[in-house]
């Protein structure tokens, strides 16, 4: 049974989002990371890019697949988890903690509105 | 409409997510690749490959015809034994790399790939048909009588002989299961019924395969599950059966080989004997070793933290400038050594060890060093 904070909000394509005024931190959900089993790549998006809500912008990588990662939310790219890129066991260990991907700054705060509850994410993913 | 084995509903049990392979429902992982991975490697674990065919060739003329048709010397195996050999086409190109073991005096039994089945009845059946002694020879495809297990792994011997008892009534003769040697192959009673199992496998650990029945087959993967669990046995899936044969250098068919690549571009000399008189596609071969190949099967492993090769990506060389020089045919992070790894044809200078390669990932070049095979060497 996947973990589904109540305080995030959920992209259908199993990312989260953590909202702080006009900042949003980005990760996968649990769901996802057991999904794809033994994380052993993060490629991040560079700080200062700008992305489009829906734009893809990092990968995950298995043993098996590469899989790509779209940005819940349009804005600037502030911060990247430079300890997920170096270690990316962190994305199963701690999905929704020390293993997020990147923060950005929100350009369109109304992109929150497309995005998932809880409860609406933990239906998708048959919880 | 996917095939599904006799140990489909034991997969299930297990949790194990299914994938389609060359038309199989078969288990890609159980728990998690790098864990399976590392079972087999530190003690043991069990592999469904019911998937695999089996062919029998039989009769006065089966050994004559399978040194027409195979590349290596089946005229050297004894009974109850069995080496690696490919299937060739006049081309000297790859029809199916196989096992082949001689069960007795006219009776060879060759285990080849799932998703060539089709492909090598047809190839062999038309070599038979215009055989000149083909009234003294049966090809059979028995693949739908048979199920198969692997278990593999330094742990495997401390258990497999309580599930397989007894000594073995043919092949190789009057021996227990772990007496068996290298390429050997055996026939156990087992639950009434007989089983063949060789001392072979596909993970470059020790182990085991064990052809038999459905029933045969579907108990002895409950019993070799029980029995192996204290060692440490884990069910293990094609995920962990890729990345163990990939650290090895072991081709798997539409990776390293198909029918336009010969055993010498893919570095299979050794599993070709050229001073047989004759063989489907010798005379190709002979020329392509005189003239040199053009390309040749490098395997490689990733400098540094990068992300892990996968097969399509492109192989770049520096030499003159930056240029494209191949391609990954496999490639995968190595839970072994956790480094990328992989195998991709280049010219055959740039095959050499320690030659500096960059795979393109992503638009990206990562640098990459050329190794001896197997990638993975055992301490």
């Amino acid at each position: 049974m996947s973990n589904v904070p109540t305080d995030l909000k959920y992209a259908k394509s199993h990312e989260w989002v953590r909202i702080t005024g006009d900042t949003a931190v980005i990760g996968i959900t649990d769901h996802a990371q057991h999904e794809l089993t033994d994380v052993v790549f993060v490629e991040l998006p560079a700080a200062g890019r700008q992305v489009k809500a829906g734009e893809a912008c990092a990968v995950v990588e298995s043993v098996k697949t590469a899989s790509d990662i779209y940005s819940p939310v349009g804005g600037e790219v502030v911060e990247t988890n430079k300890a997920v890129a170096d270690n990316p066991a962190l994305v199963n260990t701690a999905p929704y903690g020390d293993g997020w991907f990147y923060k950005i700054k929100l350009t369109n705060p109304s992109d929150l509105d497309a995005l998932l509850s809880p409860e609406a994410y933990s239906k998708q993913i048959g919880g | 409409m996917l095939k599904r084995t006799a140990l489909f509903s034991a997969h299930q049990k297990l949790g194990a997510r299914l994938v389609d392979f060359g038309g199989w429902e078969m288990p890609v992982q159980y728990s998690s690749i790098v864990e399976e991975h590392l079972a087999v490697r530190q003690a043991a674990g069990i592999f469904d490959i019911s998937h695999m065919g089996e062919l029998t060739v039989s009769g006065p003329a089966a050994c004559d015809f399978l040194n027409h048709v195979l590349t290596n010397d089946v005229s050297k195996l004894a009974e109850g034994q069995g080496h690696y050999t490919l299937l060739c086409n006049e081309r000297g190109g790859v029809v199916d790399a196989v096992s082949v073991f001689r069960l007795s005096e006219e009776v060879y039994l060759l285990v080849i790939n799932a998703a060539r089945i089709e492909a090598d009845v047809a190839w062999m059946k038309s070599q038979a048909g215009a055989f000149p002694r083909k009234d003294r020879l049966i090809v059979n495809d028995a693949s739908e009588n048979y199920s198969a297990v692997a278990v593999q792994g330094p742990k495997v011997t401390g258990f497999i002989g309580n599930c397989l008892q007894g000594q073995s009534q043919s092949g190789v003769r009057d021996v227990h299961v772990t007496e068996l040697k290298k390429n050997e192959i055996g026939v156990f009673e087992f639950q009434g019924a007989n089983v063949f199992a060789s001392r072979t496998g596909y993970t470059g650990e020790d182990g085991f395969e064990i052809i038999g029945r459905a029933d045969s087959i579907q108990t002895l993967w409950d019993e070799l599950l029980a029995a192996g669990k204290p060692h440490g046995c884990l069910p293990c899936g094609l995920g962990a059966r890729d990345t163990l044969r990939t650290e090895m250098c072991y081709p798997l068919y539409g990776h390293e080989l198909d029918e336009e690549t010969t055993p010498l571009e893919a570095g299979l000399g050794f599993f070709v004997a050229m001073d047989k008189s004759e063989f489907v596609g010798k005379s190709a071969l002979v020329k392509q070793k005189q003239e040199g190949i053009r390309k040749k099967l490098v395997a490689f492993t990733m400098t540094g933290k990068t992300p892990p090769p996968r097969p399509h990506y492109d192989i770049w060389s520096t030499g003159e400038g930056y240029s494209k020089v191949g391609q990954v045919v496999s490639g995968t992070q190595s839970p072994s050594l956790n480094l990328g790894i992989g195998m991709g044809y280049v010219t055959p200078d740039l095959a050499k060890p320690k030659t500096e390669l960059f795979i393109d990932v992503r638009g990206r070049r990562f640098p990459a060093l050329a190794v001896s095979r197997p990638i993975y060497k055992k301490s």
